[in-house]
């Protein structure tokens, strides 16, 4: 007698639980931009459980190799799986001992292969991932999605980012903005998502790479601004609706 | 005995092994969520004096402009303006109903319409159609009471708040009145803040787009500023215009003009009921 099904189909019940069908842990938005040293990227601690805030200390930002800044939104742990495919990869290419190393555009290659492929597996990694690094002086950001989706920008957001974030990044955007500036700027969009974003929490994490490497701030919260005389009484004149 | 599972080699693309439950499902009225662009963005806000509205002024079929130029604020009353997205059918036809149950009930009252029931005649009839007449609409006037702005979602929920948006683009507009709204606002301050608001939906919303209409209500009256801010002009046009080559010669021109078949008698008796 033969098997009903031969073994590694992408047919029946069992092959369903071999393939990512929706994200279980997610994180919110990423949002970057270029500045005149390097790449900013703020995105906040928050890991949701469906509809539950669960996890409230996730770091969803880390360097990767000397040269690159990696951060992610969606499934969490397809963003640990990825840490670790990048692990192997920075691991193999020191070991070349060639005095080169993977700058921002080759990792940002890597990952789009990565995704895509998997894709077309139709098992893919539930990640919207930002890559934002620079080599030699040459400043490089940018993304791709979970269908293999890439692009490189001057700024870029992931998930609810690019509806609420995009718009502002494109306007009030520009060549050489400071570290200042640059934080300003990622701390409006940051305040809008918080606002606007129901998975969005009020602790977040700007980080920096420029030549000398990458730091990342301690997490910290954001000012919001509820005294609108508006809200205080906001059926007056208007008694019996709300 | 044989089996009858036939040996299927395992290959990717699209699986249709749920459709049948699929359709026995939406059978039973259990349908997959369905996604509908409202193609707008339309916004409000409270200003020192009383109330900005603005709107795009594009009107989508689908993938398709169908009019470049349509206006979305539609009058309510005198002091009274209402900003629509959704079926345009919709919104037009409840604005329009709404506007003259309020002139009939101006006659009624003899006093200035409120915009209390503007909204309360707005949300009964969208609520009683429980979702299905698809108009999201911004409300703001200024009455006796004061200056007030509302949104009414299709299902007939309102909220009363300082600044709104609705409409496909308007997660772009409200950042940039999240990032840039504060209270006591110029008239000048607030056009421009609207307008604002407007072009980062028509430039960032692919349902939006066109020219900037924006209407300013006071206690003192009203503004309507059609088209007050074109960014979207017609960038190549030819200057010599359109020439077409003389085919056939032009022998005759004789104008009749037409004759009257009825003779109009002014100042007749009026029709008797």
């Amino acid at each position: 007698m033969a098997s009903k099904q031969p073994e590694n189909s992408l047919l029946g019940p069992e092959a369903d639980s071999q393939r990512t069908l929706y994200p279980n842990v997610t994180g919110t938005s990423v949002v970057a931009l270029k500045y005149k040293d390097g790449i900013l990227m703020a995105a906040d601690m928050g890991g949701s459980y469906g509809s539950t805030l669960r996890y409230k200390n996730v770091e969803r930002m880390k360097a990767i190799g000397k040269h690159s800044l990696l951060g992610a939104s969606g499934e969490i742990s397809d963003f640990q799986e990825i840490l670790r495919y990048l692990d192997d990869l920075i691991l193999y290419d020191n070991m070349w001992d060639d005095g080169n190393s993977l700058g921002p555009k080759e990792v940002h290659n890597y990952l789009t292969r990565l995704m895509y492929n998997r894709r077309n597996k139709f098992n893919p990694l539930w990640n919207s991932l930002v890559l934002g690094g620079i080599k030699n002086g040459e400043k490089y950001l940018g993304t791709v999605s979970m269908i293999g989706v890439n692009f490189e920008d001057d700024h870029v957001a992931t998930g609810f980012g690019n509806h609420l974030a995009r718009p502002i990044l494109r306007q009030e955007w520009h060549e050489n903005l400071s570290f200042e500036d640059g934080v300003r700027l990622l701390e409006k969009c940051m305040r809008v998502l918080l606002y606007r974003d129901r998975s969005a929490i009020n602790k977040l994490q700007i980080a920096k790479i420029t030549e000398e490497g990458m730091t990342i701030s301690q997490p910290y919260s954001l000012k919001t601004y509820w005294e609108f005389s508006a809200f205080e009484n906001p059926t007056q004149g208007a008694v019996g609706s709300w | 005995m044989s089996k009858s599972v036939i040996e299927v080699p395992p290959k990717g693309g699209f699986s249709f092994d749920l459709c049948k439950r699929n359709e026995l499902l939406a059978k039973k009225g259990v349908n997959p969520p369905s996604f509908r662009k409202t193609g707008t963005t339309i916004v409000g806000l409270i200003f020192q004096d009383g109330v900005i509205l603005g709107a795009d002024t594009r009107a989508t079929e689908g993938p398709i402009v169908c009019d470049k130029n349509c206006e979305k604020i539609h009058y309510m009353a005198p002091n009274i303006y209402c900003c629509g997205a959704g079926t345009a059918a919709d919104t037009e036809a409840v604005t329009d109903m709404v506007s003259s149950q309020l002139q009939l009930h101006r006659y009624h009252t003899g006093r200035e319409s409120r915009v209390v029931t503007a909204l309360t005649l707005l949300k009964r009839h969208l609520f009683n159609y429980q979702g299905y007449v698809s108009a999201a609409l911004v409300l703001g006037g200024v009455d006796v009471t004061g200056p007030h702005l509302h949104t009414i979602y299709p299902h007939g929920s309102t909220d009363t708040l300082p600044f709104a948006t609705m409409g496909s683009g308007s997660l772009a507009a409200m950042a940039v009145f999240e990032s840039k709204y504060k209270e006591g606002l110029t008239r000048n301050e607030g056009i421009e803040l609207v307008t604002e608001a407007i072009c980062s939906g028509i430039f960032n919303d692919l349902g939006s787009g066109s020219n900037v209409d924006v209407c300013v209500i006071t206690k003192g009256g009203k503004e309507y500023l059609r088209n007050h801010l074109q960014p979207n002009p017609r960038t190549y046009t030819s200057t010599k215009g359109y020439s077409f080559p003389k085919k056939t010669e032009v022998l005759l021109t004789k104008i009749i003009p037409l004759k009257e078949k009825v003779e109009i008698i002014e100042g007749g008796d009026a029709m008797e009921e």
